[in-house]
Parts: structure tokens; sequence; C-alpha cells
């Protein structure tokens, strides 16, 4: 579904060309969790710009479905690092937001709203404002909004790093299961070595800036909850801090 | 009913304390040129039923029809401003070498482009609007994050969706603060304007009865701006409360 090839990412500042990313090649079959791992400032975040179209590669390409990736794919949802939910609109206003750009009127975008938020245990707090939620609420309804269009490609960007420790493990709970109903692909930026062997079916490690990727690990014990307390996950954990550690 | 009370009430406990200070003052001093604030609100009684109520509503005919102007010229191209750094390179030194310049000094050239009717006084008074909206609306428009931007570009909205559900709405609580801020030099332009070449507005009306030495009526056109200046900033505060209940939270 996803094909990087060479994909490089220079940017151009004040201060000269500042690379990014530089040859990526991946691959990542449909319906499948990734989640890619790297140390600050890598270029991570870039990497799902590349996919979102909001960035375009330097050298090489990026490809889903056999097209090149282009901003405002109908099918692709981003969530951004500090979940990007408009202060000015209550939490449905917030969810049914893309449905509302896509001109669907307001009582059918209620009604789809209305399920996946009463799912996401988030339907009565339809009428809250961003800034009267809390972290984990504001979190699912940024799933909500990301989700009510119906994608099939999902781009997060460490969703979950500003979280507490219980609301994270939560949360990756709650997006496990609805990855399972659902069967979208996802691509996760993560920081936390935990949540990869968690939720990654593959675990892409990236180098130091210019990102380049280090291994891909296959992480096939993944898509329980139960997964956590295995002694495959901590041995799995301990492969991936060895990647990390080894760039 | 409840809320009105709320916000009732410290008018009338402001507006009781500037009557007191003003009763004060006028029995200090004790002279023709301050009547005291029962004369003046008699008159301003009188007056609103009969001269001086055409001369409250052309003023405030007026200051509205400039006001609504300045803001649907300067928040497009505040927002423009703010958001297109190319744009801002080339307008924002226009902007910072005509903002200072006291806009009066332009007269004799609106006089002789509008005429002397309501056309260059409205001009006079929006063409300073502007500037005001103008400077704020870019500021807002420049420090909106970058993430919501990101968010509305991956969503696919186009310029006028974006507008819609993010510009406008950033920028709107920073545009209503330059409004309060422009309604007080709205009405002190107004009365300038209003100072010649017209025999309409409550500047008029407060310069006639000073020359016909009717100090009453006077006192009673300047609590006619007062009060405009109340109404305006009332309309811009319910604004505030319906479409910024965010802000507040
Ligand atoms: N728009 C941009 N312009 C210039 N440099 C950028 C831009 N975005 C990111 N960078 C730089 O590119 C590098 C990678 O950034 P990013 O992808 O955000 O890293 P990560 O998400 O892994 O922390 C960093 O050095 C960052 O400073
Ligand atoms: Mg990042």
């Amino acid at each position: 579904m996803i094909k990087f090839e060479g994909a490089s990412v220079t940017y151009q500042t004040d201060a000269g060309p500042h690379p990014a990313l530089s040859g990526i090649d991946l691959d990542i079959p449909g319906g499948e969790p990734c989640v890619v791992i790297g140390p600050t400032g890598c270029g991570k975040t870039t990497l799902l710009f590349l996919l979102a179209g909001l960035v375009s590669s330097s050298a090489g390409s990026v490809q889903i479905d056999g097209d090149q990736a282009l901003r405002g794919r109908r099918e692709t949802s981003l969530i951004l690092q500090q979940h990007g939910l408009f202060p000015w609109k209550n939490a449905l206003a917030n969810v049914t937001l893309g449905l509302t750009i896509r001109g669907i009127p307001r009582g059918e975008r209620n009604e789809q709203a209305g399920e996946l938020m009463r799912e996401l245990g988030i339907w009565d707090i339809r009428d809250s404002y961003p800034p009267q939620l809390s972290g984990g609420q504001k979190q699912r309804v940024a799933i909500a909004r990301s989700l009510v269009t119906e994608p099939d490609l999902l781009l997060m960007d460490e969703p979950f790093s500003a979280l507490d420790a219980m609301t994270r493990e939560t949360l990756q709970n709650l997006l496990l299961r609805i990855w399972k109903e659902r069967n979208f692909t996802f691509l996760m930026v993560s920081h936390g070595i935990e949540e990869a062997v968690f939720l990654g079916r593959r675990i892409v490690v990236l180098s130091e800036r210019p990102g380049h990727i280090l291994t891909v690990l296959d992480n096939p014990g993944m898509g329980a909850e139960s997964f956590r307390l295995s002694d495959e996950f901590h041995r799995q954990c301990i492969q991936v801090r060895r990647a990390l550690e080894d760039r | 009913m409840a809320i009105t009370t709320a916000r009732i009430r410290p008018y009338l406990i402001a507006v009781a304390a500037m009557l007191v200070i003003w009763q004060g003052f006028a029995a200090i001093l004790d002279t023709e040129t301050l009547p005291g604030p029962f004369a003046v609100l008699t008159a301003f009684t009188i007056s609103m039923k009969g001269p001086m109520a055409s001369h409250f509503l052309r003023s405030s005919y007026r200051v509205l029809i400039s006001l609504v102007l300045a803001l649907i010229t300067a928040v497009p191209l505040g927002i423009y401003m703010g958001r297109s750094s190319r744009a801002d390179a080339f307008l924002s030194p226009v902007v910072y070498l005509v903002y200072p310049v006291p806009k009066i000094a332009f007269l004799p050239l609106i006089l002789l482009l509008l005429g002397i009717g309501d056309n260059s006084k409205v001009f006079l008074i929006s063409f300073i609007l502007f500037f005001q909206i103008l400077v704020t609306t870019r500021d807002a428009a420049r420090e909106i994050p970058r993430e919501y931007i990101l968010s509305m570009r991956s969503l696919g909205a186009n310029r006028w969706q974006k507008a819609a559900h993010l510009v406008l709405p950033a920028v709107l609580p920073k545009v209503l603060t330059a409004l309060r801020i422009g309604i007080g030099t709205a009405i002190a332009v107004l009365f300038f304007v209003e100072s010649f070449a017209t025999n309409t507005g409550l500047g008029y009306f407060i310069l006639d009865a000073w020359s016909r030495l009717n100090y009453r009526e006077m006192y009673a056109g300047i609590v006619g701006m007062g009060l405009l200046g109340v109404i305006l900033y009332e309309i811009v505060e319910f604004t505030d409360r319906t479409l910024c209940r965010w802000t507040k939270l």
C-alpha cells in the first residue's frame, strides 16, 4: 500500500539546505500497523508529512496505492502532535470538520460522528470545547475526527506522548481495538519503545538526522492487550532498544 | 434575567458615581459653564424627544457605516498580509509609513475628492480605523499556529473553507479588541468631522448649543455622544459573547 523509494527531504532554510531524511526505502502492506521510532529531530514528523503530502521529497518517490502521495487524499487522515483541535469549535464540530469540508449535510454528519463518539466514550462531552477537556479526552476527539471520514490510512505523530502512563495505555488499547474492527493501515510516530512494540506489526528504527532506516523489526506477536505481559514483548523491547543504541 | 441584572448593575453603579462627582464639581464651581447633572439630564430627555433625536441618528449612521467600511476592508487585507509573507514584505512598509501620519492632514484632499458631504466624513473616520484594525488583524493572522494550518491542509480544505473554519475564528477576538479601541477613536473623529461644513450630527449640535451659550443643551449633546459610545461597545460585547465564547472558558 505504501512504498518509499529512495525518498529524501532537504528543507531550504536561511542557513542553507537542511537535510532531514535521506534515502528511505520502505514497503508497508495494506492493513498493517507500523510504528516509526528514532531520536528527536531525526525526521519522523517529516516522514509522516511526506505521506500526507504536506512536504515533497527532494529525491526519490513516495506512493500510496501506486499513486504519488499528495495533499488532500481523501482516504488519508492525519493526527498531529498537538492534536490540532480548534478551540473555537466544540468536540462535535471538531469531529465532524472533515465531513463539513466534504459538504456532507449536518444530519448525516452528526449521525456518523455520534456512532464513533459513543464508541470512543466522548459522546457526553460533545458540547464541550477543547480547553475544557482533559488530555485523554482531547486525544479521543482527535482520533474520532480522523476516523470519521473512514480513512484507509491513518497517520499519527506521537499522539499519546503528552499523556500520563495510565491514560496512554488505555488509548493504546482503544486504538488497537478500533484498528482490529476497521482494519485500516496505520503509521504512527512514537518515541516510546513499549508503545512501538505494543502497536507496531513492523517497527521502523531511524538514525540520527538526516534520518535513514537502521532496521525494520518484525513483530508478529502484537495484536492483543495481553501482549504487554508476555516474555516476547519484553524481548522485543530489548531488540528495539539495541537497534536504537546501535546507531 | 439574572445575567442581564448582573451586567446592568455595574453600569448603574458607575453612572451613579459619575453623577455624584459631577454634582460635586458643579456645586463647587457654581458656574453656568457646568450645569448640574439633574439639569443636563432633563435637557437630554427633552432634546432626545425633540431636535437632538435626528442629530443622534445621523451621527450613529455615520459612525456605523465607517466601522463597517473599515472592517470589510481591513480584515481581509490584514489576513492576506498575515498569511502571505511576500504580500507582507511589500505592504507593511507602506502601512508603517502611512499609519503614523495624522490622517486629518489629508482633509483638504479628501474634501476635494469626496466633497463636503457625508462621504468625506465617513471616509476620514474609516480611514483612521482602517489602520488600527489592519495591523491588529495582520498580527493575529500571523500568530495562527502552524498545527492548525496543517490540519486544514491535510483535510483538503479550499481557501474559503480555511477562511471560514480557521482564519476568521482565529482572528476575531483580536479584531473585536481593535474595535473596542477603535470606537473611542471613531467618536473623537466623528466630533471633529461634524464640527465643520454640516448642520447635522451630535458634533454640530454640541457646537451650536455652545455658540448659543446654551450649556444645558451642550452637555445633553455630550451625554448623547457617550450614549452612542456605550451602544457601540455593547454591540461589540454582544458579538464577543456569542461568537467568541471559547475565549472565556
Ligand atoms: N519546515 C521546516 N523547515 C526547516 N527545517 C525543518 C522544518 N521542519 C523540520 N525541520 C528540521 O528537520 C529536522 C527533522 O524534523 P522533524 O521531522 O520534525 O523531526 P522529528 O519529528 O523526528 O523530531 C529537524 O532538524 C528540524 O529542525
Ligand atoms: Mg516530530
